[in-house]
């Protein structure tokens, strides 16, 4: 950029709008006040609050327990999926119920989930938000596999099968292994959806096990607390961690 | 791969009736093993749940919660009622006013980062999409922190004397569009910014020597070529922003009332499922008309462009 343009006075307020609000958070999470409004000198104890919090530290365990069942469920569905939707069939019907789940509204999904596990007097729990989050989980790991599917050269499997391989050997050896940066893209985006994910979750728990963002909501709904903000410091530290990390993997698997 | 003699011809001609017929047979067992296990799983958590609530709309709550299983057409007549259709009505406002403004704000910066050199666009994507990766709640509540009448913004606001009394800015139907974009925004930017990025430059250059002023090239040739990018971004922001209810309840305080909130409730407090599902019918029908209009747009301009 040479000389100044317009374009930086929107572009600006855009990033001013997506961070202001999370510089206050975090500033605010070292208050010593009790209400994140008045700033009364740097202090660390609602941190302490925070973790002698058993409700917030059950919803963790919860949550990470959801996220990775429905994870390892997701993955292989939706693997298995991508390949027989680019491979074995033209349909654009399946093509459509394969991405329905990630462009639904969450809502609508949920009191669907809510109907269904109710219609066959399915017990709600840590299990049955697992499953909901399978949905829109494998649909996620589908679509970037596919991505993935896309860019791969068909011709070293076919020489696989041409020296002999059955088709599940080529798969296993061949397939999988090149599609694997495309299966570990999708697995990393349905956990951290999972995690995130509140509205489906609210739906389909279970009175005992709230996983962590309904143990947020309530929070959040009871009133305004420091230690909401120590909460989302945290949370803000560990998934920033996160998406510099996944970005820094992309660029060193696609150096490869 | 355009060799005549690879090993994968050869091996196709001296295959007789026997061997096609073995091949059939092992691709419908590799169609049956991948697209088996997930369409399963699809079919039974996700189109069985969803065929339960449209046949939901046809029935009718009972006296003590449940279902009547008697057809009747009652909660399509209930949704048409004034109150009803006022609360749709408000929605939709909402979630278009919401996409435009993250038009607004997304379509300077995505054409900002596309122009940037390229080691510094992928530093100002991630930070576009940065904020979207935390907690959507806490996104949500960190907006309470800065509207409240005892908010960051009212004590500045106060602080440089700009204002004597705080102004209300939390429950107000502006910090739920405020809160909404927000949330969606970054859906809005990724789609436009790779729709920028593939435009050729070639053809600004080419408008430009042709004597355009930068704001006609802008209208007559960028606008229209990257329109698709920015239908996606629409249908991204709009569609999440119409049956969202948690942004209505924490920054609206229950006083800007969108359809999220009516079905959420339907579900969970009235206990009037056939209701609830008639609600999220029209959620559904609304949805299904703006993809198509999207879908034909895009067919549209994609024709335009090669005429």
């Amino acid at each position: 950029m040479r000389r100044f343009s317009w374009l930086y006075v929107p572009a600006g307020l855009t990033y001013l709008f997506l961070y202001l609000p999370i510089v206050v958070l975090v500033v605010m999470s070292f208050n010593a006040a009790e209400t994140p409004y008045r700033w009364d000198g740097f202090d660390t104890a609602w941190y302490g609050r925070l973790f002698d919090d058993r409700a917030v530290r059950e919803g963790l365990i919860n949550t990470l327990v959801v996220a990775a069942g429905a994870t390892a469920l997701s993955t292989v569905l939706g693997t298995l999926l991508a390949v027989g939707l680019a491979r074995y069939t033209r349909s654009k019907l399946l093509d459509a119920i394969a991405v329905a789940p990630a462009v639904l509204p969450d809502i609508v999904l949920a009191i669907g989930l809510l109907a269904f596990y109710t219609a066959v007097q399915f017990t709600l729990g840590l299990h049955s938000i697992l499953l909901a989050h399978t949905v829109f989980g494998t649909a996620f790991v589908a679509a970037v596999v596919r991505t993935r599917l896309a860019h791969i050269d068909g011709s070293l499997e076919e020489a696989s099968r041409d020296l002999g391989a059955t088709a599940v050997q080529t798969f296993v050896r061949i397939t999988l292994p090149s599609l694997a940066p495309g299966i570990i893209a999708g697995a990393l985006l349905a956990f951290s959806l999972s995690i995130d994910e509140f509205v489906i979750a609210f739906f389909t728990a279970g009175p005992q096990d709230p996983t962590l963002p309904i143990v947020i909501y309530s929070m959040v709904r009871f009133g305004v607390t420091p230690e909401i903000n120590a909460l989302a410091t945290l949370l803000l530290a560990v998934s920033f961690t996160f998406v510099i990390a996944a970005q820094r993997l992309s660029r060193l698997t696609e150096s490869l | 791969m355009s060799s005549t003699l690879t090993p994968q011809r050869a091996a196709r001609t001296d295959v007789g009736p026997r061997g096609r017929r073995a091949a059939r047979r092992e691709r419908l067992a590799g169609r049956l093993a991948t697209l088996g296990p997930g369409l399963g799983y699809l079919v039974v958590f996700l189109l069985v749940p969803l065929a339960l609530v449209l046949s939901y709309t046809l029935f009718h709550r009972g006296r003590f919660g449940g279902i009547v299983y008697e057809a009747s057409t009652d909660n399509f007549t209930r949704v048409a009622d004034g109150l009803y259709l006022g609360v749709i009505w408000t929605s939709v406002k909402l979630a278009g006013l919401t996409t435009l403004l993250a038009l607004l704000l997304g379509y300077p910066t995505a054409y900002l980062i596309a122009r940037l050199p390229r080691r510094w666009r992928t530093v100002a994507l991630v930070l576009v999409v940065l904020p979207f990766w935390t907690n959507f709640l806490i996104r949500t509540y960190a907006w309470i922190i800065l509207l409240n009448s005892e908010g960051v913004i009212n004590r500045t606001l106060t602080g440089i004397g700009a204002i004597d009394r705080p102004l209300e800015l939390l429950y107000t139907p502006g910090a739920v569009v405020g809160g909404l974009l927000y949330a969606y925004l970054p859906l809005m930017v990724l789609p436009l910014y790779s729709a920028i990025e593939r435009l050729d430059p070639q053809l600004r250059e080419a408008s430009a020597n042709l004597g355009a002023r930068p704001a006609r090239t802008f209208w007559s040739v960028t606008l229209p070529l990257t329109l698709p990018g920015v239908l996606t971004g629409c249908v991204f922001v709009f569609v999440p922003s119409l049956g969202n209810f948690v942004v209505p309840e924490l920054l609206g305080g229950g006083r800007t009332v969108m359809v999220g909130n009516l079905i959420r409730d339907q579900f969970l407090k009235a206990r009037d499922w056939p209701f609830g599902s008639t609600l999220a019918l029209v959620v559904i029908a609304l949805l299904v008309l703006l993809l198509m209009a999207q879908a034909w747009a895009t067919r549209r301009l994609a024709g335009g462009n090669r005429a």
